[in-house]
C-alpha cells in the first residue's frame, strides 16, 4: 500500500516527506521499544509507536523502515523532522490510538512481520 | 579505510550520530544493502550502549573490501558479568534509557545476531570495549 493512502485512510497528517508518498509499504510492526523493531529484518515495514524522540528516527534510519506514524497524538519535534529529511522518511502524526490505526491498517491488508 | 567518531555519554540527543555516518560512508562504497542493515543496527545498539552506560567513548570503524571492523572503546563503570549482560532481558539501564525506547536487554544478544564475530572486554570502573565484525560482499551464488 503507499503511503499517501495510509495517510488518507487513516485521515492523518503527513509531517515531512511527502515527495515520497508513492512508496510501498507491506508490513507493519507497532512497539514503543526500539530495542524490538531493531530485531526486524523484514524490508518495506511501516513503524507505528507512541514514542516520538530522536531514537524512533534514527532506529527507522538504521533498520530500513520508510514511515513512521507516530500515535495518540504525539508531536514531531523539528529536530526530528531533520533527522526523518536527511535519511528519507516519512514522518505521519495521528490524533487517535495505536489500536484504532493498527485496525484500519490490517483491514486494508498491511501484513504483521510475525 | 578508517573512520572515527566520539561519542558523549548521557548525551540522547546526539546518540546514533555515529552509526548515520558509516552507514552514509558504506552506502557510498556500494556495500550490499542486508550488510549494511546488519552493521548498522549492530554499530547503533552499541552506540547507545555507551551513550546509556558510559561516561564516553570512541568509536573507530576499519573498511575494507571483505570485512568490516568497527571496534568500540568506552570509559565507564565497565561490565561485572558479561555472560549475565548477554542473557536476554538482562539490563542494568536506568529509567531515562527505558523512556528512550532502550533498556529491554535486548541489545548485545542482537549485537551478536547481527554480527559475524563479536568480542567484549570489560574492565570495572575503567570501560569496555567491543569489537564487532562484519563480512562483506560474500558471493552466495
Amino acid at each position: 500500500m503507499k503511503i499517501n493512502e495510509i495517510v488518507s485512510l487513516l485521515n492523518a497528517t503527513m509531517v515531512c516527506g511527502r515527495e515520497l508518498g508513492e512508496r510501498e509499504v507491506e508490513y507493519g510492526f507497532a512497539s514503543d521499544l526500539m530495542s524490538d523493531v531493531l530485531t526486524l529484518e523484514t524490508d518495506n515495514l511501516l513503524l507505528i509507536t507512541g514514542l516520538a524522540n530522536n531514537q524512533a528516527v534514527r532506529t527507522a534510519e538504521m533498520s530500513d523502515i520508510p514511515c513512521i506514524i507516530f500515535v495518540r497524538n504525539k508531536k514531531v519535534s523539528q529536530e526530528m523532522i531533520e533527522l526523518a529529511i536527511e535519511s528519507n522518511i516519512t514522518l505521519i502524526e495521528y490524533s487517535s490510538s495505536m489500536f484504532k490505526a493498527i485496525a484500519i491498517l490490517s483491514q486494508a491488508g498491511i501484513k504483521p512481520v510475525f | 579505510m578508517v573512520f572515527e567518531f566520539e561519542v558523549q555519554g548521557g548525551d540522547f540527543a546526539t546518540a546514533g550520530n555515529a552509526s548515520s555516518q558509516i552507514k552514509k560512508i558504506l552506502k557510498q562504497l556500494n556495500v550490499d544493502h542486508h550488510d549494511i542493515k546488519r552493521i548498522v543496527v549492530a554499530l547503533y545498539e552499541a552506540e547507545v550502549n555507551i551513550v546509556a552506560h558510559a561516561y564516553k567513548g570512541r568509536i573507530t570503524a576499519n573498511i575494507d573490501t571483505s570485512e568490516v571492523r568497527i571496534l568500540l572503546v568506552d570509559e565507564g563503570p565497565g561490565i561485572p558479568d558479561i555472560e549475565l549482560a548477554m542473557q536476554q532481558g538482562y539490563s542494568t539501564a536506568s529509567s531515562e534509557v527505558r523512556e528512550m525506547g532502550f533498556g529491554a536487554g535486548m541489545g548485545l544478544p542482537n549485537m551478536k545476531k547481527n554480527t559475524d564475530e563479536m568480542r567484549i572486554t570489560s574492565i570495572v570502573d575503567k570501560g569496555t570495549t567491543v569489537e564487532l565484525i562484519v563480512f562483506i560482499n560474500q558471493t552466495t551464488s
